[in-house]
């Protein structure tokens, strides 16, 4: 594996990063069904580029070999996910929201600024705040790599997209995909398709809803959303409060390190032993920040994707519902002027039916998506509830040691 | 050693009044002299055996100030004899000495500890009242002029050491009242007797008070005379005291909410400070008293004092800083959360100030404590302010004071001085960095506190949000966790800036002083240099004036010289005494650095501890 940086020249890394991905942040509730099962093993940064080793287990027949891995970049898996989000025959599911693009810059800044500011630091202080950025730096690594794995099994585990052409070319293909990179014209393409949706959306949101279950569903939805998106951006600000708490405690160690050591006087001892207290603290702390960041920031960034996909899903019926009403004026108006009306009718017929089936497969997809978010939701919490407990108890401990050897002097 | 053992055991119903913190105080404070007691193991144990059992555990007590001097006793065996009675006494006696007149046995003594006594024989008398005088000047009305006045006072500063010993522990108090009480009485007997013919021997100058305590030393206890004197004090103090029947007990203590007061009228709204003290020192007129005080009449102590002691090589214990910006909000009169911050923080410094000048040996004796801590009305402290010319001439003040710390190059006899100098610097620097950074991390944990409690109400609207009931349920009782964390978080945060930050500020401006008392001992140091030049160059005028042959003007030569060497002479005296002060202060500022130190750390750690219980508690809860 190579490195991102000469900086993070660390023998340990790769075995790192592995162990790592062995760890579950967001849990998906999926059917495993053994027939197919996807992991991603190995990942590698090279530059900007992140490849991930995509590794296939498989007794499907459509497949030719019942185990392979091939290479695959960040830009393959948004391809995958755009041509499934193209595809019709799946207008009525719940697309998988894509993974988020890598983005190391955060711990990379850091460590530049670090660097800058080495001058002000002792040697020690400097060692424990770069150890803390490559754990950072492994943290968002690992992190990049788990919402890639976790994208594609949860195609493998639906019953419809897992048979899907393209993404089992995506598994199987074991040379580069070469994957075009999006074009300036094509970007600025998927921008204005952006602006198009959402201007549609205000249009087609005066279309009268028909089904109740689709209007709560909408409105619920529309109301979540922005809800778990201010509470993703307040969680993510939380875990990073926690984390400055934590280098504070690495600054304040070091010092009261060095004060201890001018210090000739009894105090020399105490000053050591809170510094040693210090420096435990902010592993405690820096726990507690990574595992608020893993089980509650990661959960609600992922749901917060999810429900934008299903936002879409919920968008595609409705734009389906307008174009319905729309071929039933035409058929009208074809029928006033009597002229091209078998086409009309022809054209509401189709409308209505790809309507009809993407309630139905929607009303399903969005049935299951709720249990699934309940579920995933319950075991975060409980997980992070635990988690929270045990560092707590773990501090109360460290204090209590720390409390007894002073007042034992 | 008996003293010792008795002495530590008792066990102190602390607990149950104020807090815990002074508990510690207490025992911290036990080991300290514990380890004092091993330094002067000898002198103790002797006097002990001898003739002041009873006492003993009331000399265990004092040693706590004896540490100083048994180090520099140690030092010099030679006189440790002779000098160590001088050296306990001016160790303790200070106060004493001062209260009561400027008595040249104070200086004898730092010559003694010098182990230049008997040089400074024939001179010391006369300009070592002078100096004398300057330092311990203002007389002290009640004490004064009575030999047991004298040892009253001295006492004093013991009792302020145990003071809260003597106010928490009950036991020991009435033990102490007794026994020192009749020794005292036989002491005093004895006293003054003998006090006219010992003190030439020991001291080599006749002290005319202060003799009296030193001779019975002398005369009682021959070996120990430094301990003696001890034993005098403490007797003597049970018996000033005796009475009233109760240990001395002087505990500033200012009562906390209520303590604060505010006096409002437009821009010259100020906040007032109320001080309550309680003692059972016989100095003051009542046990326990309340005054009011505004910000700059602390100030105004600080000056006062600082001028007085601060030239003679005393840690003068500073105030906390005015603030402009502060007080301005808080007379603007925002009731925000910054504003009784500030208040608050700044109340706590007073008291803590307050108490280290109180539990201060000589700063206690100084009429303006006592006036502070018992007047109904003080002359309102002009020089405090800012902009008043008197501040103007301070700034110049200390502008030359700059200019010649700069300019003066002392080559450093002591390595002792140079060490610690160089230790007090670079604590000093660690301490502010210290200091920023636990600011820093006060910020962050406000953030953090801020931040968790929009996610708590975040939380609150997603669970609103929600339709699945149960997730429902468990997203608001999240929020309800969260807002917990929040509180906790914010107290943590109080607990980070009141405890911790804020002594850490206390210790930056402590090491200042020090800095401050390092440099009135160079001041010291470069007048006595300046005195040898001057000598010297008279010297070699004689000598011209001798080759000149003109004797007229040798004879005012000769004058001249002698008057310079006088000088010299008392120069040098006061570079050493100074010296002395200094290296003893330095050293109880050390001690007392430790122990509090350890106190606050304990108490914030304890804050630590139960924020971290109580949030695994509320996050049990939830899950």
């Amino acid at each position: 594996m190579s490195i991102i940086k000469p900086s993070f020249k660390n023998t340990g890394f790769n075995k790192l990063c592995l162990s790592y991905c062995r760890l579950r942040s967001v849990s998906v509730d999926l059917n495993h069904d053994a027939s197919l099962l996807i992991d991603i093993p190995d990942a590698l940064c090279e530059r900007d580029k992140v490849k991930f080793t995509v590794h296939t287990k498989t007794t499907l027949s459509s497949f030719q070999k019942p185990d392979f891995s091939v290479p695959r970049q960040h830009e393959d898996f948004i391809w995958l996910h755009d041509t499934l989000v193209e595809t019709e025959d799946y207008a009525g599911l719940i697309i998988p929201p894509a993974p988020p693009k890598p983005d190391f810059d955060s711990p990379r800044d850091k460590m530049h600024k670090l660097g800058e500011g080495e001058a002000t630091m002792t040697k020690e202080e400097y060692t424990k705040m770069k150890q803390e950025l490559e754990a950072e730096y492994l943290a968002v690594f690992k992190k990049t790599v788990q919402v890639h794995e976790i994208f594609l099994q949860r195609l493998s585990s639906h019953p419809v997209l897992s048979k899907d052409r393209n993404f089992q070319i995506f598994l199987e293909y074991d040379q580069d995909l070469s994957v075009r990179r999006k074009n300036a014209k094509e970007m600025f393409g998927g921008f204005f398709k952006n602006m198009v949706k959402s201007a549609d959306e205000v249009l087609i949101s005066g279309v009268k809803e028909v089904d109740d279950f689709f209007e709560q569903e909408k409105t619920f939805l529309l109301d979540y959303y922005s809800k778990i998106k201010d509470s993703t951006a307040k969680a993510e600000k939380m875990t990073r409060a926690h984390k400055n708490i934590a280098d504070d405690y690495i600054h304040i160690s070091a010092t009261l390190n060095s004060l201890a050591a001018d210090d000739m006087t009894a105090n020399k001892k105490n000053l050591e032993k809170l510094s040693d207290l210090f420096e435990k603290f902010r592993k405690v702390e820096g726990r507690v920040a990574s595992d608020q960041d893993l089980k509650l920031t990661e959960l609600l960034r992922y749901y917060m994707r999810d429900i934008q996909a299903a936002k879409d899903l919920l968008y595609r019926r409705a734009r389906a519902l307008a174009d319905y009403e729309n071929s039933n004026k035409a058929l009208d108006k074809a029928r006033l002027k009597s002229k091209d009306i078998p086409q009309a009718e022809e054209h509401q017929r189709q409308c209505l039916q790809k309507f009809d089936k993407l309630s139905e497969s929607g009303k399903k997809e969005l049935t299951s998506f709720k249990g699934r978010r309940v579920v995933a939701f319950r075991k975060n919490f409980i997980e992070m509830a635990e988690l929270e407990i045990k560092h707590a108890k773990n501090s109360v401990a460290l204090l209590q040691g720390c409390i007894e050897l002073l007042k034992s002097n | 050693m008996a003293t010792s053992s008795e002495r530590s055991p008792p066990p102190f119903p602390d607990s149950e009044d104020q807090d815990v913190l002074d508990a510690e105080e207490v025992r911290g404070r036990d080991s300290d002299e514990d380890e004092d007691l091993f330094g002067t193991t000898i002198d103790r144990s002797e006097v002990t055996a001898g003739v002041i059992d009873p006492l003993s555990q009331q000399e265990a007590k004092q040693t706590s100030t004896a540490p100083v001097i048994d180090l520099s006793g140690d030092s010099q065996p030679v006189t440790s004899k002779i000098a160590d009675p001088l050296v306990d006494l001016f160790s303790d006696a200070p106060p004493a000495a001062e209260a009561k007149k400027p008595s040249s046995a104070n200086v004898d003594l730092f010559d003694d500890e010098e182990g230049s006594d008997i040089f400074a024989e024939p001179l010391q008398t006369k300009p070592a009242k002078q100096p004398q005088k300057s330092l311990f000047g203002e007389p002290d009305e009640d004490v004064f002029g009575e030999p047991l006045g004298a040892i009253s006072k001295k006492p004093v500063p013991k009792e302020l050491k145990e003071k809260s010993v003597t106010t928490k522990v009950t036991a020991g108090g009435p033990l102490q009242d007794s026994k020192p009480a009749d020794i005292f009485s036989q002491a005093a007997a004895s006293t003054p007797s003998v006090t006219s013919t010992v003190n030439p021997k020991t001291n080599g100058v006749h002290s005319e008070e202060d003799g009296d305590i030193f001779a019975e030393a002398t005369v009682e206890l021959s070996l120990d005379s430094p301990r003696n004197e001890r034993k005098k004090e403490a007797t003597a103090k049970p018996s000033a005291p005796a009475p009233t029947s109760l240990p001395a007990a002087a505990s500033l203590a200012k009562p906390q909410p209520p303590a604060l007061e505010e006096v409002r009228d437009g821009m010259n709204a100020y906040m007032a400070y109320k001080v309550s003290t309680q003692t059972t020192l016989p100095m003051f007129r009542n046990k326990t008293f309340t005054v009011r005080r505004r910000f700059s009449d602390f100030l105004g102590l600080y000056e006062k004092l600082s001028e007085k002691h601060g030239p003679n090589g005393f840690i003068v214990p500073p105030p906390p800083e005015k603030s402009l910006l502060g007080m301005t909000k808080v007379k603007v009169g925002k009731e925000d959360s910054s504003s009784t911050d500030f208040v608050e923080r700044r109340r706590g410094a007073l008291e803590r100030y307050l108490q280290r000048v109180v539990n201060h040996p000589s700063l206690l004796q100084d009429p303006d404590v006592r006036e502070f801590l018992e007047r109904e009305e003080l002359p309102r402290a002009v020089s405090t302010q800012a902009l008043s010319g008197a501040g103007f001439l301070k700034m110049i003040n200390k502008a030359t004071d700059a200019v010649s710390k700069m300019t003066i190059k002392m080559n450093e006899s002591d390595v002792w001085f140079e060490e610690k100098l160089q230790e007090v610097e670079s604590a000093d620097q660690q301490f502010r960095k210290l200091h920023a950074l636990v600011e820093s991390l006060v910020v962050h944990r406000k953030e953090l506190s801020l931040n968790t409690a929009s996610f708590a109400k975040s939380a609150a609207m997603l669970g609103s949000a929600e339709d699945n009931t149960a997730l429902s349920r468990a997203l608001s009782q999240l929020a309800e966790v969260e807002d917990k964390m929040e509180q906790l978080h914010q107290e943590q945060a109080a607990s980070d800036t009141f405890t911790f930050a804020e002594m850490i500020a206390d210790y930056i401006r402590l090491l200042g002083a020090v800095r401050g008392s390092f440099d009135h001992r160079m001041k010291a140091w470069q007048r006595w240099q300046d005195a040898q030049s001057m000598l010297q160059k008279k010297r070699e005028t004689e000598a011209k004036l001798l080759w000149a042959n003109k004797p007229d003007k040798l004879q005012l030569a000769k004058e001249e010289i002698a008057e310079w060497e006088a000088k010299v002479t008392q120069y040098e005296r006061d570079f050493e005494r100074v010296s002395a002060t200094v290296r003893k202060e330095v050293i109880r500022f050390e001690r007392e650095k430790t122990k509090n130190c350890k106190r606050q750390v304990i108490t914030y750690l304890e804050c630590l501890l139960q924020s971290q219980q109580q949030v695994s508690e509320s996050a049990f809860s939830y899950s």
